[in-house]
């Protein structure tokens, strides 16, 4: 029997170091999973991570138990994804990073399969909030927790997955990715 | 879930790669260590000062923000190597037994496996109750085996980032601050360069920006040192205007404090104060930044207060109207009338701190909102407060400096207030303020925000005079070398002085600015450089025994043309009282830059000098000047 991820985030948040050390060592991958999905490169995503691990002691104060742990930590990640790119300067700094990568790509990676090269190229070109909102829909988040993790209404995601969608399907029928 | 996006996920799935062993162990002890860290300091809520005594959170912080902090290299060191030896060897024995067990797979099973995989996991993870401890062992697996399949690059990835063991990068992304700056403006000489021409400047970020962190107990970063803002930052007595004027020059010239074979030259411009009764309606357009990063107590909480602090200035029919950028992008509050005070105070309380940030959308809305409420001979401005890091969205920084100077001219003036310290861009809030005609100023407590928005709310809301611009030109057979202390960042070109077209700094109402140069009189032997041997000695006729000649350009506000005043610095004017301070607090800065010319001369001479100087000091701003020298002394110090 294992306590909840809530129970641990309260009891963190209350103080308890060997709560907050388990909590983080069960969300740790999930987390990075998704920053990943948010910046583009492994390490991008390495980065962010230690932002939010960073961070999350004295975030943690503001957790309610009145959300799932989960549904929170994808806030703060999202959130925390935003601030890195603004102080990226330009997104053209981030673009780039994707730019890099389809070079690589590029270089030869024969066993790689056909689509992830594509996505990888057509996520590059999605404005942020798109794929913002694409990489949590992605991760099996449903919109309405989509909608709270980015303070959005759920019409808003829908949105945008389907703007993302067109965005996607554009990019495909261009063929060109760069 | 439709075809298309599992299409999607199922790529999404093969392409994330696995983190990195000896980084997510490194992470892990960080987020251990700062929360071991936050549990001795239980106030963080209330941020009436930056008092170094906050706790150890800010200690800790600001250790690992520092690039010298060596004892948190160490520390760090010792968290990476800690944590490599115990999870790499794992991570180590995967990834290349998969890559070689796994040589060519078909895509589409791989896509198919993996998905299914993550499918489960992610359903284990988000039950709450019975999540087993499986996943510990689970998870390496399914990570190793993701990056062979993924990408080549990922795992070249993978072998740098394990590079920390030797290497380590301390926290790097905590801190993100930069700041706009130039190297101190060097000598010159008055046969060659006689003329020096630059753009006023009202800020006083930087001094704030200083404090801050002495009161932290760390020195400034040099490049957070602008000297002419922290003289700007005290007031000075100098003569009103009279009349219609708009401001008034007085040139003083005294014997420099470090340098007893040089003089200071000392120029003071003092704007006119109009009545504050007579004062045009005046729109304000809060622009505040909601982002995540905007929720920690020295930011939106104290903007807050500020803000607060600011309405009980307004007058009735003033304006006010609330934006914020953030994922709730949009108007907060209305155009509303300042009487009804507890309706705007409502929206201020309800602004959150969260989600994500639009800076461009945020602000063209501001200014679309600021035109809606401009009615003839009002005075509109937008303010907007952010902890600096502003976010352009897709487009670059130029055409969002672009933008603001466009909405300048058409009549509405953008001021930015800083809060907060970690990722302040100066550089880009400066960027915004000079072009939007504002102040840049830093707010990191409640009495700056009193100084700053209601002692000065008349000079910060309404200009009297635009892009003010000084020039001076050295008479030769007078003066031998001169260099201008400070305005580095606004250094102008000699024919930009006559260029309408090039913009410059603002005064507002009240306003006074002050600049210094230190001058080497012809024959002193504080002569830096020799005289030319076949330099042309021709023109060397004294033609006057004035030091030089200044000139002021500027444009009465709404105007495109510009007004000069002249006069000249003659040797016979008398040093005020006021000077010898702006002197002490140059000289401060200099120190704090490590600036070169200042000989002997150090922190106890900056002390004794402005103690001497500091004069009736009726709100006590320059007796804290003089702490923090104490401070700056007793700091740099230390190895």
């Amino acid at each position: 029997m294992k306590t909840s991820d809530n129970d641990l985030a309260r009891a963190a948040a209350d103080g308890d170091a060997a709560a907050f050390a388990s909590l983080l060592e069960r969300q740790y991958d999930r987390l990075f999973r998704l920053a990943f999905r948010l910046t583009g490169t492994q390490a991008d995503a390495e980065d962010l991570t230690q932002d939010i691990c960073a961070a999350l002691p004295s975030k943690l104060r503001s957790y309610r138990a009145d959300a799932a742990v989960s549904t929170w930590l994808y806030r703060l990640c999202v959130n925390a994804a935003h601030d890195r790119r603004r102080k990226q300067a330009t997104h053209a700094r981030a673009a780039s990073k994707w730019g890099e990568w389809e070079v690589d790509r590029r270089a030869g990676n024969a066993e790689r399969a056909e689509e992830v090269d594509w996505l990888i190229a057509a996520m590059r070109n999605l404005p942020d909030d798109l794929r913002d909102t694409l990489a949590l829909i992605l991760d099996d988040i449903t919109h309405r927790d989509a909608a709270d993790i980015l303070g959005v209404s759920e019409g808003t995601v829908s949105w945008r997955i389907s703007e993302a969608k067109k965005h996607l399907k554009r990019i495909r029928a261009g063929g060109d990715l760069i | 879930m439709t075809d298309d996006l599992n299409d999607l996920k199922n790529a999404m799935e093969s392409a994330t790669p696995a983190p990195d062993g000896a980084r997510k162990a490194a992470n892990l002890a960080l987020a251990q260590k700062n929360f071991a860290a936050l549990q001795g300091s239980a106030d963080q809520t209330r941020p009436t000062s930056s008092r170094p005594t906050r706790g150890l959170w800010t200690g800790v912080r600001q250790m690992l923000n520092t690039f010298t902090g060596r004892a948190a290299l160490t520390a760090s060191t010792a968290i990476v190597a800690v944590g490599f030896v115990i999870l790499t060897p794992l991570g180590n024995d995967l990834v290349p037994n998969t890559v070689a067990k796994r040589p060519v797979q078909s895509p589409q099973e791989t896509f198919t496996a993996e998905a299914d995989m993550a499918l489960e996991e992610a359903e284990i993870t988000l039950l709450p109750a019975p999540a087993p401890a499986a996943p510990d062992v689970l998870q390496p697996k399914r990570s190793a085996a993701q990056s062979s399949t993924a990408l080549g690059s990922v795992a070249m990835n993978d072998s740098m980032a394990i590079a920390p063991q030797t290497e380590p990068a301390p926290s790097r992304e905590l801190d993100t601050e930069s700041f706009a700056n130039e190297p101190s403006n060097p000598i010159r000489i008055v046969s060659e360069d006689p003329v020096s021409t630059f753009s006023i400047d009202v800020d006083t970020a930087s001094y704030a920006v200083v404090r801050n962190s002495l009161m932290n107990g760390l020195m400034p970063p040099k490049d957070a040192v602008r000297v002419e803002e922290m003289v700007n930052y005290f007031t000075y007595d100098y003569t009103a205007p009279d009349g219609d004027a708009a401001f008034r020059p007085s040139v003083s010239v005294s014997q420099t404090p470090w340098n007893q074979n040089t003089q200071l030259v000392h120029i003071g411009l003092q704007g006119a104060v109009p009545s504050i009764a007579e004062r045009p309606p005046l729109n304000l357009v809060f622009l505040i930044d909601t982002s995540g990063s905007m929720d920690q107590p020295n930011k939106l909480p104290l903007l807050k207060q500020s803000f607060r602090l600011m309405l009980a200035q307004l007058r009735p029919e003033d304006e006010v109207a609330i934006v914020t950028y953030a994922g709730s992008a949009g108007q907060v509050l209305d155009p509303t009338p300042a009487a009804e005070r507890s309706k705007i105070m409502a929206a201020l309380d309800n602004l959150d701190a969260g989600g994500s940030t639009a800076g461009q959308e945020g602000l063209q809305q501001a200014y679309a909102t600021a035109a809606a409420m401009t009615e003839e001979g009002d005075v509109t401005r937008v303010l907007l407060a952010t902890d600096g890091d502003f976010n352009v969205g897709l487009s670059d920084p130029d055409a969002l400096t672009d933008f603001i100077a466009e909405k300048r001219d058409s009549g509405t003036y953008l001021s930015v207030l800083g809060f907060g310290r970690g990722n302040l861009d100066d550089a880009t809030m400066q960027a915004l303020a000079q072009n939007g005609n504002g102040q840049a100023a830093y707010i990191d407590t409640l009495s700056e925000a009193q100084k700053v928005l209601v002692d000065q709310l008349t000079g910060a809301l309404f200009p009297i005079a635009n892009d003010v611009k000084i020039q001076v030109e050295f008479n030769p057979t007078q003066i031998a070398e001169y260099r201008l202390i400070g305005y580095e960042t606004r250094a102008l070109r000699r024919e930009d002085f006559n260029n309408d077209k090039i913009d410059a700094g603002d005064i507002g109402s009240g306003h006074q600015v002050t600049a210094l140069y230190e001058v080497t009189p012809v024959g002193s032997p504080a002569q830096l450089t020799d005289p030319l041997r076949y330099g042309s000695t021709d023109s060397a006729e004294p033609i006057s025994d004035e030091l030089g000649f200044l000139r002021l350009r500027y444009k009465a506000p709404g105007a495109s043309e510009s007004q000069l005043i002249e006069t000249p610095i003659s040797t016979d004017l008398s040093p005020n009282t006021g000077g010898d301070f702006a002197a002490a607090i140059a000289g401060f800065g200099q120190l704090l830059r490590d600036a070169p010319y200042l000989g002997n001369w150090g922190y106890e001479d900056a002390i004794a000098l402005a103690n001497e100087t500091k004069g009736e000091d009726p709100f006590g701003y320059r007796s804290a000047a003089v702490q923090l020298m104490r401070l700056a002394s007793s700091l740099s110090e230390q190895p």
